[in-house]
């Protein structure tokens, strides 16, 4: 691969800075434009393995639904196929946020993000 | 009689309360118009919350259940399923709730913290007809996230603020397909970070300067016609676009629930929609305080509820009646390019912090706070937008003898 | 079934009149092909009951409107439904428009309106502080009122129906038979047999008339937006302001609401389509052009809703009623004022079928009062908790823009005639009327009707039909994958 400039925006937080990152066949040799380092890490982890955190809700055998989050990003082309073994799946309550409700799915735990019931 | 009366049980009220009764007022009171507390945290389940609060990356419930749990541990009392229906200037509040009925209750000081409802349809007069499958995005959100609902499968927004875009991603995930977000305006009313994570990472199209100008089905909607606009923001003829869709969800804008308020009798701002208040902010009406997206629309929970703390302390010290720093008098005024701040009002010599929001978007310019004409800070920024709350500090020294502190915009 | 009357229409001139023929002993049906009643012109047009200085002296429309008008406050009365006589003005800037003016005068006066005033802009202003600086003089017609005409309309049906009378609704008439005793009435998979039949169909009734042979009369659908501002704005004027009427039209007008909105409309467009309610920019344009000619600083910026109404134009000028069959009556071309005449339309079709012989007599038991469709939000903190002791959830606030209770929706879908949607629920509630239009309380209102109707909250519909709020459950695609 041939070295090559790549914008972006960091979403780490609300700031949102604008980054500029420099490659050299695959590598990340600068990062500027951030306002923090948690960007740099970003830009590196966005330009070899782009990952984010997932929430969405799981059914619960009441008819309600219970909010929750992986417990660290999970490699971005991964999102659908979380959802859909989230799909899949129906809890009893009560539950405490926190509480893992799948363990190790796509190198991190789906926990709850609320305490129901 | 009670000492500190809070309407609203979000993130707003229960900071407030928290922050009052760690000042010593033990006896206080929120009231919640919801079966549980959080208000609209609950249905806000993506992450992105707390980072300067807690510092950490939280979702909405679990930043409201921090707050929960410690309004909790306080044993501070709260009514849920209670809704006010009005307040008197004396602070006498009439509620009702079904296991009470409607009841009044008397209080020393009142925190207002009702937050902020969405701009509806009706207000955009869109031309077409009035089928069902067009919601706010906040209607949608609790549907889909609180209800396992969802409001439609082919889906376009009107609107890019923060709720549109994460509802944007939301749907996307939830099974619908987005065809597309439009933005009336130039640039995006919502964070960058997530113009990122919410529409590039599904490839969902962001139409800046287009809006729709007709809704099509009698009765689901069968598609909407988009154009783009001119600079005065006029559709420009030629340019519709027919998009097939069975959904139209707004995120056209925020306006602070301010009805009870206004019956109060309080003073309201006529760019914020909430109250005129000082550096602690105190209403017109002493002893009534008001603070969150009541007071004005944040873009982060965590400046609400530095922004609600800051009203529970001042609350505390109205009720015990310690004093206070040294009176002045100061108004707070902008130029139009700056298109309010909060406080308006500064009453006492101390740091003051000023929150404030842009009118469009600007680059390279100087902040710059005047005092009776002079300049006493001016702070130099790469980029401004309307989304995006922008703060200052004004030093109490610079506070001595003057009667207006202008807020300005200078560009290079 | 076999029935005395079928009225085909659930709109206000059907409601009226289905009342009306139940009050004179009738086993009396009404079919509305919508899923509720009062969803053509009724929920769409001006909201005024007219004082009667428009229509031509000795015109069915003159005739019925003054008579009409005259009954309302008593008709309004006995159904509990809000009646306020704010009086009108028409507004004159020039010597042309009083010369209107003085006309509409004399035309009033013969047409039997009682106290008409021509006045001047001193006492003009007097009366309305925000009228235009440019007026020069007004026709004051104390008479003039205003009303909401759904709640007339649910109200006169649901009266009706304690009475007896039966609602059928989603049933669109598709062909009459004559039969020995009457008329057979179908919508292809019922046939309802009767010994008369209304047909007050609205835009639709040229098309039911031509069922039973009678080709006479045309109707076409003349389009009239309207848009809503929010109750800050409803004390702009207190009366019902016209501006005169000239070549071009009436205008637009500017007047209150009985719930305290600020009404701005109509536009008025002569249309093909009958289903076409489809609001325009151009129509958005020009009432928000014209609505300032009247009456200065229109708050446009509290708009909470804009809609289209069609109302059903004759092509006789005037009001169509007529029988070409012994037991069959058109009321068609019911256009403005047709809510003001509704009341007097119900009775002249009493007349008619006296006069064929029908021999109607007042039911001994009916009873003509219906109890307050708001009567909850009406009452005192006092009354309201003796309430809410007996059943909680009049305590419970569901639609907090207009303070709607739970108890309130429960009740409204458990009375006559029962709504089946979201939109009935708003027109008999008002719960989603408000500033948020629903934006907080319809993901609650569809889960009461739910459990109310006991179907499952993927068949709530907005209003009928198609027209289902929600498509499904969240990650349902994913299960079906």
């Amino acid at each position: 691969m041939a070295d090559m400039k790549r914008n972006m925006t960091c979403i780490v937080c609300p700031m949102g800075c604008t980054l500029e990152v420099e490659l050299a066949e695959g590598n990340v040799t600068s990062v500027t434009g951030n306002t923090c380092p948690r960007g740099k890490d970003y830009a590196v982890s966005e330009c070899t393995n782009p990952r984010r955190t997932v929430t969405t809700t799981v059914a619960c055998q009441d008819g309600s639904f219970v909010p929750v989050k992986t417990s660290a990003p999970i490699p971005k082309g991964e999102m659908f196929n979380l959802v859909k073994e989230l799909s899949k799946i129906t809890i009893s309550l009560p539950i405490k946020a926190g509480d893992v409700i799948i363990k190790d799915i796509y190198g991190a735990d789906v926990v709850a993000a609320k305490s129901m019931g | 009689m009670t000492d500190l009366v809070i309407i609203g049980g979000g993130p707003a009220g229960m900071s407030a309360a928290v922050a009052a009764y760690e000042k010593g007022i033990k006896d206080i009171l929120i009231l919640e118009r919801d079966d549980e507390l959080g208000g609209i945290l609950n249905q806000c389940i993506h992450n992105g919350f707390g980072l300067h609060r807690f510092k950490e990356e939280l979702t909405g419930p679990e930043y409201a259940g921090r707050y929960a749990d410690k309004v909790k541990e306080l044993g501070i009392p709260y009514k849920l399923g209670t809704m006010v229906l009005d307040i008197t200037p004396d602070k006498v509040i009439t509620a009702t709730n079904r296991e009470e009925g409607i009841f009044t209750i008397e209080a020393k000081a009142v925190i207002l913290a009702m937050g902020c409802r969405e701009r509806s349809k009706g207000a955009l007069n869109i031309p077409g007809s009035r089928p069902a499958g067009i919601y706010s995005a906040g209607t949608a959100q609790k549907l889909v996230n609180i209800k396992g609902f969802m409001p439609g499968k082919e889906v376009v927004i009107l609107g890019s603020g923060d709720i549109g875009l994460i509802m944007a991603r939301r749907m996307t995930l939830e099974g619908a397909k987005v065809h597309a977000v439009c933005e009336l305006m130039p640039y995006s009313g919502g964070l960058a970070r997530n113009i990122e994570q919410c529409l590039n990472d599904f490839d969902i199209p962001l139409l800046l300067s287009h809006t729709v100008v007709k809704v099509h089905g009698k009765d689901r909607v069968e598609g909407v016609t988009i154009a783009k606009v001119d600079e005065r923001r006029r559709p420009v003829e030629g340019t519709e676009q027919f998009i097939k869709c069975d959904t139209l969800l707004l995120s056209v804008g925020l306006i602070p629930e301010n009805e009870l308020t206004q019956n109060a009798g309080i003073n309201l701002n006529r760019i914020t929609s909430g109250a005129v208040v000082d550096q602690d902010r105190q209403t017109d009406i002493e002893g009534v305080f008001a603070c969150g997206n009541v007071l004005h629309v944040h873009d982060l929970v965590d400046f609400v509820s530095e922004e609600a703390a800051i009203a529970g302390e001042s609350a505390a010290r109205y009720i015990l009646g310690s004093a206070s720093e040294e009176a002045t008098d100061i108004e707070v005024t902008t130029d139009g390019k700056i298109r309010y701040s909060v406080p308006q009002r500064i009453t006492a010599k101390k740091d003051i912090k000023l929150y404030f929001r842009v009118a469009d978007v600007y680059r390279n310019i100087t902040i710059k706070a005047e005092a009776d004409g002079k300049v006493i800070l001016s702070r130099k920024k790469a980029k401004v937008a309307p989304g995006e709350m922008e703060t200052i500090v004004i030093k109490k020294d610079v506070l001595q003898d003057i009667r207006q502190i202008n807020l300005s915009i200078g560009e290079e | 079934m076999f029935y005395d009357a079928v009225v085909i229409g659930a709109g206000v001139v059907g409601a009226m009149t289905a009342r009306e023929l139940t009050r004179c002993g009738l086993k009396v049906c009404i079919l509305e092909k919508e899923n509720d009643v009062a969803m053509g012109a009724t929920k769409a047009n001006s909201a005024i009951i007219h004082a009667g200085f428009d229509a031509e002296e000795g015109t069915l429309k003159a005739k019925l409107n003054v008579e009409g008008s005259k009954m309302m406050p008593a008709v309004a009365a006995e159904l509990g439904v809000k009646y306020i006589n704010n009086g009108s003005l028409v507004v004159g800037f020039n010597d042309e428009d009083k010369k209107t003016i003085e006309q509409l005068y004399t035309r009033g006066n013969s047409n039997g309106v009682e106290g008409l005033r021509v006045i001047g802009a001193p006492e003009l202003r007097e009366l309305e502080p925000n009228i235009s600086p440019d007026a020069t003089c007004a026709l004051h017609a104390p008479t003039g009122a205003i009303i909401c005409p759904y709640e007339l309309t649910v109200s006169a049906i649901g009266n009706a129906m304690d009475n007896g009378a039966e609602l059928k609704v989603n049933f669109e008439v598709i062909q009459i038979k004559v039969s020995e005793d009457g008329y057979e009435v179908s919508d292809g998979t019922e046939t309802i047999e009767t010994k008369i039949v209304v047909n007050a169909a609205g835009v639709y009734s040229d098309k039911i008339s031509t069922m039973l042979g009678d080709t006479s009369f045309k109707v076409h659908p003349r389009r009239g937006e309207y848009i809503l501002l929010d109750k800050t704005a409803g004390s702009l004027v207190k009366h019902t302001i016209f501006r005169t009427p000239t070549k071009m039209g009436k205008g637009i007008l500017v007047s209150p609401t009985v719930d305290g909105n600020l009404l701005l409309g109509p536009t008025s467009v002569d249309m093909e389509d009958k289903d076409d309610k489809d609001t325009t920019q151009a129509g958005f344009d020009k009432i928000i052009s014209q609505c300032g000619e009247t009456v200065c600083s229109v708050p446009l910026n509290k708009a909470i809703t804009s809609f289209c109404g069609l109302r059903s134009v004759g092509d006789t000028g005037d009001f169509i009623i007529t029988s070409p069959r012994h037991g069959f009556i058109n009321l068609a071309g019911i256009e403005s004022p047709g809510l003001s005449a509704s009341p007097a339309i119900a009775k002249y079709v009493s007349e008619i079928l006296n006069a064929q012989g029908f021999n109607l007599k007042e039911k001994e038991d009916f009873n003509p009062i219906r109890e307050k469709m708001h009567s909850f939000r009406e009452m005192s903190a006092a009354e309201k908790n003796e309430i809410i002791k007996k059943d909680s959830s009049y305590g419970r606030i569901i639609c907090r823009c207009e303070g709607v209770t739970e108890g309130e929706i429960l009740n409204a879908i458990r009375t006559n005639p029962k709504p089946r949607d979201l939109d009935g629920v708003k027109r008999r509630t008002r719960a989603q009327m408000g500033r948020c239009q629903g934006g907080f309380c319809m993901p609650y209102i569809i889960e009461l009707l739910s459990k109310e109707l006991g179907i499952p909250m993927e068949q709530i519909t907005k209003s009928g039909r198609k027209s289902a709020v929600i498509t499904g459950r969240t990650k349902e695609d994913y299960i079906n994958d």
